[in-house]
């Protein structure tokens, strides 16, 4: 009799070198992605006297310091991206640099190059790089001195997680997003609610996402707690991957998508922890104060007290009366894009909504890649946004971590399509709501939080 | 790296929940090579915008917090502002897990307290620091005269104690990684990128 496992189970195996007495497993890499942010590692190789262990499964990402506008480039980010263009030549790894026309978010064009492929396990100095999971690949984000040991020895050390099934049922209303399924949960569980654990999404509403709104599903993974988020792979994953530069193709592809189709929880497979969702019951949902589990349906109402957490401090911070509608929260500008919410599907929804109406307040758009940019143009999303009063920028992580100088200002408020909405995330003070790329746009035409499923009715 | 098993000093309480990386350390810190020392940008804005901040109170080596402390982005940065400055141990319900393990890199204890020992520290500490006395072998400490245990996964304890490098630990291992890796990429050669 076979045991019956999990897909974390059958990624572990495929991938472990060896298991210490003491648990540990010692972890072969396939992919290791890194960005400018990846300096340190570099560094502390450099003081060992040590060489790359796999350069041509190591790829260098020019996207937390892209600059997103023209004009000048402040020295400290000039440096940054020069750094990470000398220690990728040195080492002799594909860099996609910052004018090269695939650039874009390491979590963006790691599956539009299709370096990300099911199977594979997958490494970033990035807590995002759980966004890779969507397609069934073992991907988890590490800090500098794990990218130091995977760059020297193309390994990492790990213990196995435990594994927690999220089930979404039924199907998701109108207006609905992947986004919208992950801050839902993440209210639910908290913030710490799925740490130790992998999480891998199921059921008929996950099935139902295309890869964009996997990835976003994944890639709000550790928003939750967990280091990786896993959905099996099946023909929508290999229908987006077909084709793609780096993927494989002929004999190579037909062997890949066998092995692919094995990678899935078995029927009877046992997991740590099971949490069933009705998918039809989540309503477009909004963060509200600064963790990403201060999330409540845009009917909903700022909370008075929170599960007697003392929210007075967040309340201060945010600006925000307790009590007060949702819907009753003006902002000040917007954002669209990121690694959890930058890729053609975002912008078409967000398109979706603009199309035909005026933002009255500014707002910033940046595509998750170069080609996500193209892609846009060409099918006269740019066109939308731009005619909306939005600024149509370059890519990059941009206005997330607000490392490219891409800011909000202190005090002011941003209805934003990323991924967290920490005290000075987006700038010294700034003040973020987190929410759908659908959601943005509507709050943008508004100037208010703003239940975007109206606005989409007609509207196809 | 060297190790540690008994810690003497100070603590302070930062009673918040969901202190994040972001928190620890503004990104616009970042460019910051290691070797500027990153100890004074720990908690930057929270210290500018509080000039009586605990931090700058004390010089204290042990932090007692809310949960899900270090939640967020993987930066290291974090632990380093942390260790620069002179923290040796967080006490917390809970940690983001990519900072405990940044953290035990770097000779960071992230020990584990439940929610009330938390609270009862809390409440004893106040604003003000108190001694603090940690024993990694016992799993033990003593915080403002309480006698506590914690949790700390026996896989980091020993790399706290022993100060591992884990470079160094793999090394004798490189033999196996060149036979899986061969086997790995026979097995499934569409692993390797193609172009």
């Amino acid at each position: 009799m076979t045991v019956a496992r999990s897909l974390l189970d059958k990624l572990w195996e495929t991938h472990e070198v060896l298991r210490r007495d003491d648990g540990t497993s010692l972890l072969w890499v396939d992919r290791h992605l890194v960005h400018e942010g990846s300096h340190h590692g570099f560094a502390k190789l450099a003081a060992r006297k040590m060489a790359l262990a796999a350069p041509e499964l190591t790829f260098g990402v020019v996207d937390h310091y892209a600059p997103t506008r023209t004009g000048d480039v402040a020295p400290d980010i000039r440096r940054m991206i020069q750094t990470l263009g000398d220690n990728a030549r040195a080492a002799g790894i594909r860099l996609f640099d910052l004018h090269d026309p695939e650039q874009g978010i390491v979590h963006v064009i790691g599956p539009e190059q299709g370096l990300t492929l099911p199977g594979l396990l997958i490494n970033c100095g990035d807590s995002h790089t759980s966004t890779h999971g969507a397609f069934g690949a073992l991907a988890f984000g590490v800090g500098a001195t794990e990218v130091t040991h995977i760059l020297a020895t193309q390994t990492v050390w790990q213990k196995r997680p435990k594994t927690l099934q999220i089930t979404f049922d039924g199907a998701l209303g109108a207006g609905v997003t992947a986004k919208d399924m992950a801050l839902h949960w993440i209210a639910a569980l908290g913030a710490d609610g799925a740490q130790g654990f992998a999480v891998e999404y199921a059921g008929a509403a996950v099935r139902a996402l295309s890869m964009e709104g996997r990835m976003t599903l994944c890639n709000l993974s550790i928003e939750g707690g967990a280091r990786m988020g896993l959905i099996a792979p099946d023909d929508v994953t290999f229908a987006y991957l077909k084709g793609r530069p780096f993927a494989p193709v002929g004999a190579a592809w037909a062997a890949a998508v066998a092995d692919w189709r094995q990678l899935h929880s078995d029927g009877d497979a046992v997991f740590d922890r099971h949490v069933s969702i009705d998918a039809s019951a989540i309503a477009p949902t909004v963060t509200w104060g600064t963790s990403p589990e201060d999330a409540l349906p845009i009917t909903g109402h700022v909370p008075r007290a929170d599960g007697g957490k003392d929210i007075r401090a967040t309340l201060d911070y945010m600006g925000l009366d307790a009590g007060m509608a949702l819907t009753q929260i003006a902002i000040d500008q917007v954002f669209i894009g990121s690694c959890t919410n930058g890729r053609i599907e975002d912008l078409r929804m967000a398109a979706k909504v603009l199309a035909g109406r005026q933002a009255v307040v500014p707002g910033l758009v940046s595509p998750g890649s170069a080609l996500v940019k193209k892609q846009a143009e060409d099918e006269g999303l740019a066109q939308i946004f731009v005619q909306a009063g939005l600024e149509w920028a370059g890519a990059g992580c941009s206005m997330c971590v607000g490392m490219n100088g891409d800011l909000v200002d202190a005090g002011k408020r941003c209805a934003s399509s990323t991924n967290r909405n920490f005290k000075g995330r987006q700038g010294r003070g700034a003040r973020t709501h987190l929410m759908s790329p659908a959601m943005v746009a509507a709050a943008a035409v508004t100037g208010h939080l703003t239940d975007v499923r109206p606005m989409l009715e007609g509207r196809t | 790296m060297s190790g540690w098993q008994t810690l003497t000093g100070s603590a302070i309480a930062l009673p918040e929940a969901n202190i994040d990386t972001d928190q620890l350390i503004p990104a616009r810190f970042m460019s910051q090579p290691r070797s500027a020392g990153y100890g004074g940008f720990l908690l930057y804005d929270a210290r500018q915008a509080n000039p009586d901040h605990p931090l700058d109170r004390h010089a204290a080596k042990v932090v007692v917090a809310g949960r899900n402390f270090g939640s967020g982005s993987s930066r290291e940065a974090a632990v380093y502002a942390l260790v620069d400055y002179g923290i040796r141990a967080v006490f917390a319900p809970s940690f983001g897990d990519i900072f405990a393990g940044n953290a035990v890199n770097n000779g960071l204890l992230t020990a584990q307290i439940d929610d009330d020992v938390a609270a009862l520290l809390m409440a004893r500490m106040a604003r003000t620091a108190v001694a603090a006395q940690i024993d990694l072998g016992t799993g033990r400490a003593t915080i403002a005269g309480q006698d506590i245990g914690f949790d700390l996964d026996p896989v980091r304890r020993q790399k706290l104690i022993n100060g591992w490098d884990d470079i160094d630990l793999t090394a004798q291992y490189s033999n196996r990684i060149t036979t899986f890796r061969a086997a790995h990429f026979a097995a499934h050669p569409w692993a390797m990128p193609t172009s």
